[in-house]
């Protein structure tokens, strides 16, 4: 059985920086983001709707990025830490053909119950931010 | 618009205010694999808790998880979504909006809150009110007002296992969206174009030639930048130039971090740097971490290609 890591609160303080993701927006990632969301607004699927509201291409669901989040932030954690709560701003659309780059950072740590703030941001490589916000997870007092 | 106006679509918009957009409605599928699965694969989510089950089992948990992130997943509507939205408080309140020419609509903030965990088996009953709604905002996409939905989630037990706040902007356009060009490939945003005018244009050619030149009075030779027809020493306008070293030193620097401007890398460092010639010189420090750009700094320039159109003279730390 493969072994997985999880941050206990002793490991981690405030400013520790999260590694960076990058992520390919594809085609692929809007629709099937979409569609595995089960958002079908034809905006996240066609791109003649998509540009019946102004832009060139596909964009991604909210509930996708919000996924994207959540999964940068337990990439870093491991899994025995559990989501409290996901608090985004929506900035620029993600296209297909752009690149997303997630960072993140430690932002507050209450020692006592493993409550961690983490500042996480999203930023395309073409029209800039694209998600902003906090995750806030509970880590494990030991491992 | 009118006082009038503003307070006719205010008590319209206003009366939805409280009202109930979905009564508690059971997800039409209970908490599955196959559906995890999916979102998983496709966030490129390989978190154990959610599908390995022999993991799981050994787990502080001792079960899988739904993602969280899944939890309003659960109790949509579904592909008849495409066919248009069955009528309820929210497109009632959207259709108010829009018949009085606020037809822009934009997401801006979402949270969701979770209180439990749920597991495969377990079913999500989603309620959904129009819980707030701002008064008349100025923003940047034009005028308008913030609507807020709240969403709460319960189990099959009728345990709080969460909320969602949405955030919606419904505003003025301030321009008819129009349909952009077709092609599969984005336009990469360049630079802002140099502005070439008659008393600058031969110094913005120079640079495309590979030269940064400082404009120098042929009378008193007094140098001078940016390019300008007439000496301020000697009221010549005879003049002609000489190609700077691009070494220099740092005078004033500050670090551009919003708006953030398509087309430039960030960080983004502009500095006033002294010329070894003598004169000042406005352009980024690349090459080294904001942090450390201090006044000054010894600076050396290099001549390069910023975008597909662009020269532009860039300095490194010498």
């Amino acid at each position: 059985m493969k072994e997985y890591k999880t941050l206990t609160r002793a490991e981690v303080a405030v400013g520790d920086k999260l590694p960076n993701a990058d992520i390919d927006i594809t085609t692929g990632l809007v629709v099937c983001g979409a569609l595995a969301t089960r958002d079908f607004e034809p905006v996240h699927h066609s791109k003649a709707a998509a540009q019946a509201v102004g832009l060139p291409d596909v964009f991604m669901n909210i509930l996708t990025s919000q996924g994207l989040m959540t999964r940068f932030a337990t990439d870093w954690s491991g899994p025995d830490a559990v989501v409290k709560s996901v608090d985004l701003r929506l900035g620029a659309p993600n296209i297909p053909g752009m690149l997303m780059t997630v960072s993140g950072e430690v932002t507050a740590l209450d020692k006592d119950s493993g409550l961690v703030d983490l500042a996480v941001t999203g930023e395309n490589n073409i029209w800039g931010m694209h998600m902003q916000g906090t995750v806030q997870l509970t880590l494990p007092k030991e491992s | 618009m009118t006082t009038d106006e503003q307070k006719a679509i205010e008590s319209e918009i206003y009366a939805f205010i409280g009202q109930e957009v979905y009564p508690p409605t059971p997800a039409a599928d209970d908490i599955n694999e196959a559906m995890i699965r999916q979102w998983a694969e496709i966030m490129g989510d390989n978190n154990p808790a959610y599908l390995d089950k022999d993991w799981a089992a050994k787990s502080i948990r001792g079960t899988t998880i739904s993602p969280p992130a899944m939890m309003y997943v659960w109790g949509q509507e579904g592909f008849q979504v495409t066919k248009g939205r069955a009528l309820n408080a929210m497109s009632n309140l959207v259709s108010v909006f829009d018949k009085h020419g606020y037809t822009g609509v934009l997401g801006t903030n979402v949270k969701q809150e979770y209180f439990k965990e749920v597991n495969p088996g377990d079913n999500v009953t989603i309620e959904m009110i129009i819980d707030n709604i701002s008064e008349r905002k100025t923003t940047g996409r034009g005028t308008g007002y913030f609507f807020e939905t709240l969403s709460t989630f319960t189990d099959q037990r009728g345990e709080k296992v969460g909320t969602q706040r949405f955030k919606v902007l419904k505003f003025i356009p301030q321009e008819q969206p129009s349909a952009v060009a077709t092609e599969d490939k984005l336009d990469v945003p360049t630079r802002i174009a140099s502005p070439r005018g008659h008393d600058n244009k031969w110094w913005w050619e120079a640079c495309d030639d590979g030269k940064v030149l400082i404009q120098r009075c042929k009378s008193c030779q007094t140098l001078r930048h940016p390019p300008r027809p007439m000496c301020g020493e000697c009221q010549s306008m005879e003049w002609d130039s000489i190609e700077s070293t691009l070494d220099g030193e740092i005078l004033s620097h500050t670090e551009i971090h919003h708006p953030k401007i398509p087309g430039y890398q960030y960080p983004l460092v502009c500095a006033v740097i002294k010329l070894a010639e003598g004169t000042n010189f406005v352009a980024n420090i690349i090459g080294c971490s904001p942090s450390e750009v201090h006044i000054g700094m010894k600076v050396k320039g290099v001549l390069e290609q910023v975008d597909e159109k662009t020269m532009l003279p860039q300095f490194y730390p010498a």
